[in-house]
Formats: C-alpha cells, structure tokens, sequence
C-alpha cells in the first residue's frame, strides 16, 4: 500500500513513498528533518505542528501523506528564510515572545499566516489568530505585542 | 553591547533558534542506534501483581523490570524522600505505577508487543481523596495512619486561650484541585553507556537531581552517570523531580540491553501518567472581635500527597509557611498534614505549595469581612505585614515591604475604590484583589545545610567568558539573565559570555533550577565572581574563579522545630480582577488584571514582564478552566482538549507594574520570581467572581458549569460562616 507522494516543501519539489496514511507530522519531521514542526498534543489542539498547506494554516498531526500529493507546503523552515518570516522572528526575539519556545514555531506559523491576510491586524484580529496555537509560558500579550511589531516595521513587506 | 542598565531589556540568546524552529529539543534527537522504550504501567490504584504475561519478544526486544536490578543495586528513586520505587514490586499503590519498561528497535513494533502485554492483579479498596487517605480507606498503607508527613507552627498567645475570649469563633474549609503543567514539550530523555559512564539526555530542570536519584538503582556513583540538560520546552516543577522516574528505567534498560535506549512521551501518557499539583484542603478557625477584626487564626493544612512522599514534605511545609499570607495576626497556629493516597504522587508546580495556602488564605479573609459587610481589601489593610515584623516561624522580615505602594500602583490602575462601591453583589460584575508573597530560595539554612551552591567563571585568552553552573533554561530566561549579570559587572559585550546547557560533567552543582533561586542565589554567586574577575580580566590571559554559597549572619533557622528566618528575602505581590458572568450561562468574561510586583531590582524588564503575563495567566486557568479529576485512581482529563488551559482569546492584556526595592544579596539587587506571580491571581479572580455572583466559593477549580450551580444554589456573600465547635 505504499505510494510515491510528491509535493512542494518551502519552495522544493519532493517525492516519498510511503503509506498515504502516515501521518503528515511524522514524514515533515522524520523523513524530511522538519524539526521546527513540533508535536505538542497529536490531536489538533495545540497549534505547535502548525504549517502552511496550499497558503492556509493546517494542523499535520491530522493529516495524513496522501493530502500533501501534489500540494504545496511550508513549514517554519521555510517561512523564517523568506523576508516576511524573518520580519516575524526578529519582532518575536526583539518583543520578548519567546519563552520556552515550544510553541514559537507554530505561533511563528501563525502570525505570518495573519499578516500576508491581514498587514494590518487588530488586537482583537491578533488574538483570533493565534487563538488554535497554545502557548503555557507567555500569557500571549507578549506575543501579540510582538506580531503588532512585526506588522509596523514589515507594513510595506506585508502589503506586497 | 554592554548592559549598563541592568534592567533594560536585551534580546534573549535563544529567541530567534526557536521562533526559525533550529534549535533542537529532546525529540528533535535522532539518535538512531537508541532502542525505543515505553513504560508499563500499572492500570490499578492498589493492589498486588499476580502475573506478568509477555508476549513472545522477537529478538532485540526486552522488558526490564525490577528484577533485573543488579545485586548491589537498590529498587528506588532517591528524591528528596527514598521512598519512590523505581519499578512496583509485588504491589502496586497508584495507576500509573512503572512496572517494567519495555524497550525495542522498531517504534510500531514495540506499540504492537506493549498492548499485548496483560498483567494480572487481587485488587485492594484504594484511597482517592485527602478524605479517603485520612480515613484510611482501605486500610492505612503508610505510616500506619496515612500521614507521610506533618509540622506545626504557633506564634504568640496560644491560640485556644483567644478561641475562650473571643467574641465569635469561625470555620471554614477552603480547597484547591489538581493541576497539570501542561508544558508544552513532553518528557523525553535518552540514556546510553558511553566510555565508563552512562550518558543522560533530558529535558529536564535539574540534571543533578537525576544522577543522585537514578544512581543507587545499580549502585553507582552519581560521578558514573553523565547528565546532559537539552532544551527544555517548558517545566513549571513538572520536571523537577520527575525525570527521574523516566531515567530510573532507562538506566537500568540500558545497563541490561548494552544499549542506548531513548523515550519520549505523548501528551496522553504525559497527562495521565505525571506529577501534578497537590490538591488541598485548609480548615481555618479564626477568633473574631465584635467588629470582624481578627484575634487569632489556626489552621489545619491537609495536602494530598499520593502513593510515595519523594520532594512533597518540603511542600508542605511552603505550604505552611504561607498560610498566614501577607498578614501578621497577633495569634496564629497551623498545622499541616501529607495525606497518603493512592494515586500518582504530587510533586513541585510553580510555588511549590504556597499558591494552595495563599489562596485558602485570601479567600477566607474575604468571607470574614463580607460577613461583616466590610470591603476585603479594608479588613486585609489591617493585618500588612511590615519590615521587622513577625513570620509565623517567628523570624521577621528582614526587607522593607511595599505592599502600600503596590497596592496604590493596583488601586489607580484598576479603580478598584469606585468599582468595589458600585458593582454590588449579585449584579454581575466583580473586582476582587489578592496580596501574596513568596520566600526566595530553598527554606531556613537549606541553601547553606543541603544546597551549597558552587559556581564557576572562566576567562579564556581570546576574552571569552565562561559561565559554569547547573542552572538550566526551561523558559524563564536564565541563559540570558546571567550572562547579562556578569557582562554587566565585567563591562565587557553580553556576546563575550558564554553559558551553555548544563552538563554534569563540566559544570559544579550549583543547586536545582527551583524556587526560585537561580537568579537571586546563583545569579548572585555569578555577580560575586564576575566582581573578582574584573581586575584580573584585564591583564590575566586564562584563569578561573569559584565562588560558593554563604548564609548572611544573623538570620538563624532550626530545621528541626522550623523555627526561625524561613526566608531572608519575600517576593511580594498585589493583584486585581474585574470580572462580568452572563447571568443565563454562568460564562465569566474577565474585563482588566492589574498587577504590581516586588521582585526587587528588575534584572530585564521584558524577561520578568514575560513571566508575570504567563505567572498570571497559569493562576487564572488553576482557579476557572483547569479541572483535573481522579476517579477511582485514574485521571479523568487526559487530553489538551479535555484539560483547558488559557487560549489567547481568554483573558484581556495585562496591565503589569513594579516597585524597585533592591535586594541586599541578590545580583544588581534582583530577588526571585518566577513562582511569586503564579501566586496571587487565583484568589483575586474568585474574589471578583463571587462578588459578581454574590455567592460564597471556596474551592477551585470554578469552570462555568460551577459557577452556574452556584448562581442557582450558592450560599450568600453575607451569610455567616459556621461558628467553630
Ligand atoms: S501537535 Fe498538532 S495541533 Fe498539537
Ligand atoms: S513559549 Fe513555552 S509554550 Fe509558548
């Protein structure tokens, strides 16, 4: 039952055959050394294990191969090297957003998904976007404030 | 850059290693020689273990158990109490218990042979509750009476003498629940015979702990066992002591098979299978003038403890020596009990058994003045304990204490005068405010007695810095903090410093990553040597320098009475709540939290605004979200979604504030506090619940369907609290 799944993984094409079941978590992290993709809970709730499918913010620990075939991916890897990203990580380590940073890459994830929608979020809009990522450490204020950071010093970046 | 300005915030040296995801956790290890192993687990809370049935093992596959202890070697995890066993022997006392650890090259096979894996057990009565332990449900299985543990404390006129003269006498049992950490990176550690020594890699917060505790299983040296501290994601005290109790079983597995063997934990298996906060129950009797001014207040503390005792006498006797808060009663008495029962053992959590008495403390400070139709915050503002003041070990504060500051800084911050007046009780909006206090570092002479800190730095030729300790960084900031103490000192750019995970092997033992201490005992020991290095740094190529922990003279402690100067410097804190419940749902919305904290001299302002927000934010979950049940032995929340914790939608931005109150022996002045800012939160926000509600609570956790029941049936604010028999 295995199958050859090719997909786009930060920008590269990829191609591995395996069973279409496994999950999607476990070949970013095992077969392609995506360890910034972070397993926090298994089941959807944590928001740590958060990438990019097709632009929009998934889950893969729910995720089986097979929904990959043909897809494009980005995970934390990817999105950190391009400009946006990096804008994001540096207002994240210059806001004091990172603590125990388990659920950094994922909030990292996030907050780039927020701002290519939306340059110029809300508070509110802020929290909502962040709102399936867990963070135990923070309390998230830091973390907002730093993504209203990352959306000032990026504002032409974002609006790209 | 050189940090001039301790307080002024510098970017954290890990922050951008975990925002791009480089940085490597325990599970980010390939390390594919490891066998993979999982731990068997007992499925009863008390009983005996009949048979164990095996599956046929393939090859390369083993379980270990404690049978295969070596001669020489003992069946124990040596805690702070040796009672812990390291694999259940005959009986088993709790759900979860390890029996054996199974181990294997193939991760799906060893899933496959561990369910099949039966044991067979003659169940006995199990004791769940602090009720049932006292009760001895089943038969006492410790001590005789399930009392692993007790102490008592008294200050002034004894206390019964006042309950005779008194005007009213009063009652009232407050209680907390469990509470899981909810780190966000499970436990995961991997152990491996390398050269002569066997070598540990472990998310953990004190790898010195774990080499005393797992050594005697084969009677070894600490000295043979090698642990390297990885990058933590998240502790909270959950990872204080209980990485032993994975790496017990990993020694022994790697010492059987000649192999390395490695686990790392699900979220399930985490929850489930865990330490987690000692649930509590405070029964307080306090004497009453005519007015509701307080006489005397005596307390029995009762902790649940679970199956094994391990760290948790330390915790109550934190426990007790908070139970008087932020207060100073002209008569005081307590008493404090580790109840015995059968389920998984409580262990540290952030405040490490204060918050439960700081909270009991709080909430029934402000029963007593509701019943009196006072304002809590008038009845409280009576008893601030001051600078010289009595502790209820009859030492004195020795720093000056600015809970009037604090307290301004809150009032004007939150308006809490005009609120407190107009939203009356019942009208569905609430301000509750709470005062709490932590004691810095290990209690009475624990940091000079046990602890005996060393700390090393090292100049190389080039200019570098070395910083030597055990300290680890599970979040909270330290791997930046204390290169920023000794660039700070030395004058020389924070970049010149280096401070790397701890590993057993290089670095002396500074002390556990706990209470508190890193920052103000061996940040503290890091500014002393960085004080001796400065002149040599200039004209010396390559030296070092070791410093050691002294006691400051004149602060005497007698562990064995717990009488005395429990702690020579408090972090203290004030906290308000306002809050708005639907009165069709029950639903809280949480309008503002204003905070004002004493940790002394900030020592990075971003760092200890961070750990405020998350502190805070930790307390919050315990009193509303966070239910943890056990029936019958067995957790009942075994998952993120079943145990909630705080999402970024729950509660509105925080408004933080400090006052500068510089500490005499810590780093730039810097006292601890990291736990403090757990501390408080909880008791303002019931305090601002029930006076939305107007009804009385006195336990947590209070989720929505609670506070529904209790809109419904609840007692009145201003109804009388029972009269004492
Ligand atoms: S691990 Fe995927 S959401 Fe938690
Ligand atoms: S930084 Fe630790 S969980 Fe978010």
């Amino acid at each position: 039952m295995e199958k050859t799944i090719s997909f786009k993984l930060n920008g590269r094409d990829v191609s591995i055959t395996r069973n279409p079941l496994s999950r999607l978590l476990d070949v970013l992290r095992d077969d392609f050394g995506m360890h910034g993709v972070k397993e926090g809970c298994s089941e959807g709730e944590c928001g740590a294990c958060s990438i990019l499918l097709n632009g929009r913010m998934v889950t893969p620990c729910l995720i089986p191969l097979g929904a990959a075939d043909g897809q494009e991916i980005m995970t934390v890897e990817g999105i950190s090297a391009t400009p946006e990203g990096d804008c994001v990580v540096q207002a994240f380590a210059d806001g004091g957003a990172v603590q125990c940073g388990f659920c950094i890459p994922g909030m990292v994830v996030a907050a780039y998904s927020l701002l290519k929608k939306n340059p110029d979020p809300t508070d509110e809009d802020i929290r909502l976007g962040i709102s399936g990522n867990l963070c135990r450490c923070t309390g998230y204020d830091l973390i907002v404030e730093s993504i209203k950071l990352a959306a000032r010093r990026g504002r032409d970046l974002w609006k790209k | 850059m050189t940090t001039d300005d301790i307080s002024k915030s510098v970017r954290r040296i890990d922050a951008v290693s975990k925002s791009n995801g480089s940085i490597k956790y325990m599970c980010d290890y390939e390390l594919p020689d490891y066998l993979w192993a999982r731990l068997v687990r007992s499925s009863i809370p008390r009983g005996t273990i009949r048979e164990i049935h095996l599956p046929d093992l393939p090859e390369g596959y083993r379980f270990v158990s404690a049978r295969d202890i070596p001669a020489g070697g003992q069946n124990q995890l040596s805690m702070i109490a040796n009672d812990w066993r390291c694999f259940a022997d005959g009986d088993v006392r709790y759900v979860g218990e390890t029996i054996g650890i199974l181990c294997g090259p193939d991760k799906t096979v060893l899933e496959d042979l561990y369910e099949k894996i039966k044991i067979d057990y003659e169940e006995a009565e199990c004791a769940v509750t602090i009720d049932e332990g006292l009760a001895c449900k089943g038969g006492a299985f410790v001590n005789g009476d399930n009392i692993h543990c007790r102490l008592k404390l008294e200050k002034g006129e004894n206390v019964d003498d006042v309950f005779a003269r008194a005007d009213k006498v009063v009652e009232e049992t407050v209680e907390t629940g469990y509470q899981e950490h909810v780190y966000l990176e499970t436990n995961a550690a991997a152990c491996k015979k390398i050269g002569s020594k066997y070598q540990f890699l472990a998310s953990c917060q004190c790898p010195f702990y774990i080499r005393k505790s797992v050594a005697p299983i084969l009677g070894i040296k600490p000295e043979d066992i090698v642990v390297q501290q990885t990058t933590t994601g998240g502790a909270f005290g959950g990872k204080e002591h209980f990485p032993d109790v994975l790496c017990g079983p990993l020694l022994l597995a790697a010492y059987v098979t000649g192999r390395g063997v490695k686990i790392v934990f699900d979220r399930e298996e985490d929850i489930e299978f865990s330490v987690k906060r000692h649930p509590s129950k405070v029964v307080f009797k306090t004497a009453l003038d005519r007015n509701g001014d307080i006489l005397a207040m005596d307390s029995k503390v009762y902790y649940n403890v679970g199956a094994y005792l391990a760290s948790s006498f330390v915790v109550l006797q934190r426990g007790c020596f908070h139970v008087a808060g932020c207060y100073e009663f002209p008569s005081f008495r307590t008493e404090g009990f580790g109840v015995a029962t059968n389920t998984f053992p409580s262990c540290a959590f952030r405040g490490f058994g204060a918050p439960q008495t700081l909270f009991a403390v709080e909430t029934h400070m402000c029963h007593i003045a509701e019943m009196y139709g006072r304002d809590p915050l008038e009845l409280k503002s009576k008893y601030f304990i001051k600078q010289g003041g009595v502790t209820s070990t009859n030492g004195r504060v020795v720093e000056r204490v600015m809970i009037p500051e604090m307290l301004e800084q809150v009032l004007v911050a939150s308006d809490y005068c005009r609120k407190a007046r107009e939203y009356k009780p019942g009208s569905g909006r609430g301000i509750g405010i709470s005062f709490y206090n932590h004691g810095g570092a290990f209690t009475g002479n624990g940091e000079s007695a046990i602890i005996k800190a060393r700390f090393r730095l090292k100049k190389y030729k080039d200019g570098h810095v070395e910083l030597f300790c055990g300290q680890t960084e599970m979040g909270q900031g330290f791997h930046t903090i204390l290169p920023k103490i000794a660039a700070h000192v030395l004058e020389i750019p924070r970049e010149m410093v280096i401070f790397d995970d701890p590993n057993t092997d290089r670095v002396p033992d500074s002390g556990p990553t706990a209470a508190s201490r890193s920052t103000m005992i061996v940040g503290y020991l890091c500014e002393k040597a960085a004080k001796l290095a400065k002149e040599r740094y200039k004209t010396e190529d390559e030296f070092e320098i070791e410093t050691q922990y002294e006691h400051p003279e004149g602060y005497p402690w007698d562990q064995s009475s717990f009488q005395g100067y429990a702690y020579i410097g408090y972090g203290w804190g004030v906290c308000a709540v306002e809050v708005e419940v639907d009165p069709c749902t029950g639903e809280v919305t949480t309008l503002g939290v204003w905070s004002s904290h004493d940790c002394g001299r900030l020592i990075d302002e971003l760092i200890v605004h961070g750990q405020t927000n998350g502190g805070i934010m930790q307390g919050l979950g315990w009193a509303s979200t966070e239910v943890l049940d056990n029936v019958k032995g067995h957790f009942k929340q075994t998952s993120i979604s079943d145990y909630i914790i705080p999402t970024s939608m729950d509660y509105p931005k925080q408004e933080c504030f400090y006052v500068d109150n510089p500490y005499q022996w810590g780093p730039s002045g810097a006292k601890g506090m990291g736990e403090l800012v757990f501390n408080g939160s909880a008791a303002a926000y019931i305090d601002a619940l029930s006076r939305a509600i107007g009804k009385r609570i006195s336990s947590i956790p209070c989720p929505t369907e609670r506070v529904m029941d209790l809109m419904l049936h609840g007692e009145g604010l201003d109804s009388a609290l029972n009269a004492a028999h």
